[in-house]
């Protein structure tokens, strides 16, 4: 059959392209991780600067989309600032940025979804702000967290495909200039689907699971 | 004998809803003084202004010769010293019984790894809960995790406890258990005080019962003069409607 003569042909470009996929998408979450953590710190602490970067950062990434992103770092701020950027580096800056908004407001919820009387009973002891964090909130944000941080990383992957705009060569692009040079568009098509309909359905078991060993003792 | 506690003129207000108006008292080492008052009256505001869980907006609290109320002093220096057991346990979900103990003195550093296992040990057969050591909080029932959190404040070696409604999110057959362990709390000498409704609880073992409304304490006795002999009618009242 002509689509399985195709998915062998063009597996090893596929498995290049989806190396970089996740490369990309694995750096830019580490990074937003990073991001996440500092504006959600940022926006809890009493400083009225710090709440206003905050939320200035997150009102630009989610009132704009995606695309507008990329073409305003990719395209705009080289013009305006006469630089180059590294496909690489670039794919990351982006991402990330976008990541990190959304980060920002699931670390938050994760850290306000602990109960208040964690952080009383550990301060009560005598444990000092930043120990009860480590010790006791954290630990239990992260738990509840992690289903949500799965959720982002599938969000992530899809958004990878957009990078296919200037050039960098992952799935999506890799299948673009297949197609151009096979004209297979309906197979080709297909295929790139399977290839990201298989990472996320792997991604969304990982969530349910974790999502049930989230109670504790039960 | 010193005063464990020194209460002078304590406000503090929640935006505009001021909880506690004038409040003063002074409470003895060794001495058990036990909070009552209908629900709004501020006792237990009064009582988490004791370790400064509640930011004071007047007046001063000075435990153990330390004023909570001076920038310079370090509450988390303090509030190891003064135990504190809450309503709903507050027990950390992600850790067992023992390591709910052990938690405090080692992240605290007061005790080796092995004065800490050794005193959690101690401590849960004092509790009577010496076969739950390594199981999580969700498999106890609420008279087990409230001899828990007890366990877990006294493995800081206080020197004073503050009990926040220790026994009323219980069923019912479960409050004896917790009362007993406060009891022999009581007999060994610990300064202890207790926002609770259980009268029997505070005519026992209490040697001063604070009768709070409104953000005032009303009116302070002992237990006999305070539950037989009230004097003031909002006591009279609210005493009518629990005894």
């Amino acid at each position: 059959m002509k689509f399985f003569e195709l998915f062998y042909k063009y597996l090893p470009t596929y498995l290049d392209a989806m190396v970089i996929t996740v490369e990309v998408t694995l750096m830019s979450l580490a990074i937003a991780t990073i991001l996440g953590i500092i504006f959600c710190l940022f926006k809890l602490s009493k400083f009225k600067v710090l709440q206003f970067l905050s939320d200035t950062y997150l009102s630009i990434i989610r009132g704009t989309p995606l695309v507008v992103q990329i073409l305003f770092i990719f395209f705009g701020l080289p013009m305006a600032f006469g630089f180059k950027w590294q496909i690489m580096v670039v794919s990351v800056v982006i991402l990330s940025l976008n990541a990190g908004a959304y980060m920002t407001e699931l670390i938050r919820g994760g850290i306000e979804a602990v109960d208040k009387g964690q952080m009383e009973a550990a301060r009560s002891l005598g444990l000092s702000y930043g120990q009860a964090m480590r010790k006791i909130v954290l630990p239990q944000a992260v738990r509840t967290m992690l289903p949500s941080i799965i959720n982002q990383f599938i969000v992530t992957l899809k958004d990878s495909s957009l990078l296919s705009f200037f050039g960098l060569r992952e799935l999506v692009q890799n299948t673009r200039i297949i197609v151009s040079n096979n004209m297979e568009y309906f197979i080709m098509y297909a295929i790139v689907g399977i290839y990201y309909w298989v990472i996320v359905s792997i991604l969304t078991a990982a969530a349910k699971m974790i999502e049930k060993r989230t109670t504790y003792g039960k | 004998m010193a005063s464990k506690i020194i209460v002078k003129n304590l406000i503090k207000s929640f935006g505009k809803l001021e909880v506690l108006k004038d409040v003063s008292t002074e409470i003895e080492e060794g001495e058990v003084v036990v909070v009552i008052g209908p629900s709004g009256s501020g006792k237990s505001t009064f009582l988490r202004c004791l370790n400064c869980l509640e930011e004071i907006n007047g007046g001063t609290i000075i435990v153990d010769g330390y004023d909570l109320t001076d920038k310079k002093t370090d509450l988390n220096k303090v509030r190891q010293n003064i135990g504190m057991v809450f309503q709903h346990f507050n027990l950390f979900p992600h850790k067992t019984v023992k390591e709910n103990i052990m938690l405090a003195p080692l992240t605290l550093k007061t005790m080796s790894r092995e004065e800490a296992s050794q005193k959690a040990d101690e401590l849960l057969r004092q509790v009577g809960l010496s076969d739950k050591t390594n199981i999580y909080p969700a498999q106890l029932s609420g008279g087990q995790k409230q001899r828990v959190a007890i366990a877990r404040s006294l493995a800081m070696n206080p020197d004073v406890m503050l009990f926040d409604e220790p026994t009323s999110a219980l069923d019912p057959e479960m409050v004896g258990e917790v009362l007993n362990v406060m009891k022999d709390l009581v007999r060994m000498g610990m300064t202890m005080v207790v926002v609770t409704h259980e009268m029997g609880f505070a005519r026992e073992v209490g040697d001063r019962i604070l009768f709070m409304d409104g953000g005032y304490i009303v009116e302070e006795g002992t237990p006999d003069q305070l539950l037989n002999h009230a004097r003031e009618p909002r006591t009279i009242d609210f005493l009518s409607k629990v005894l």
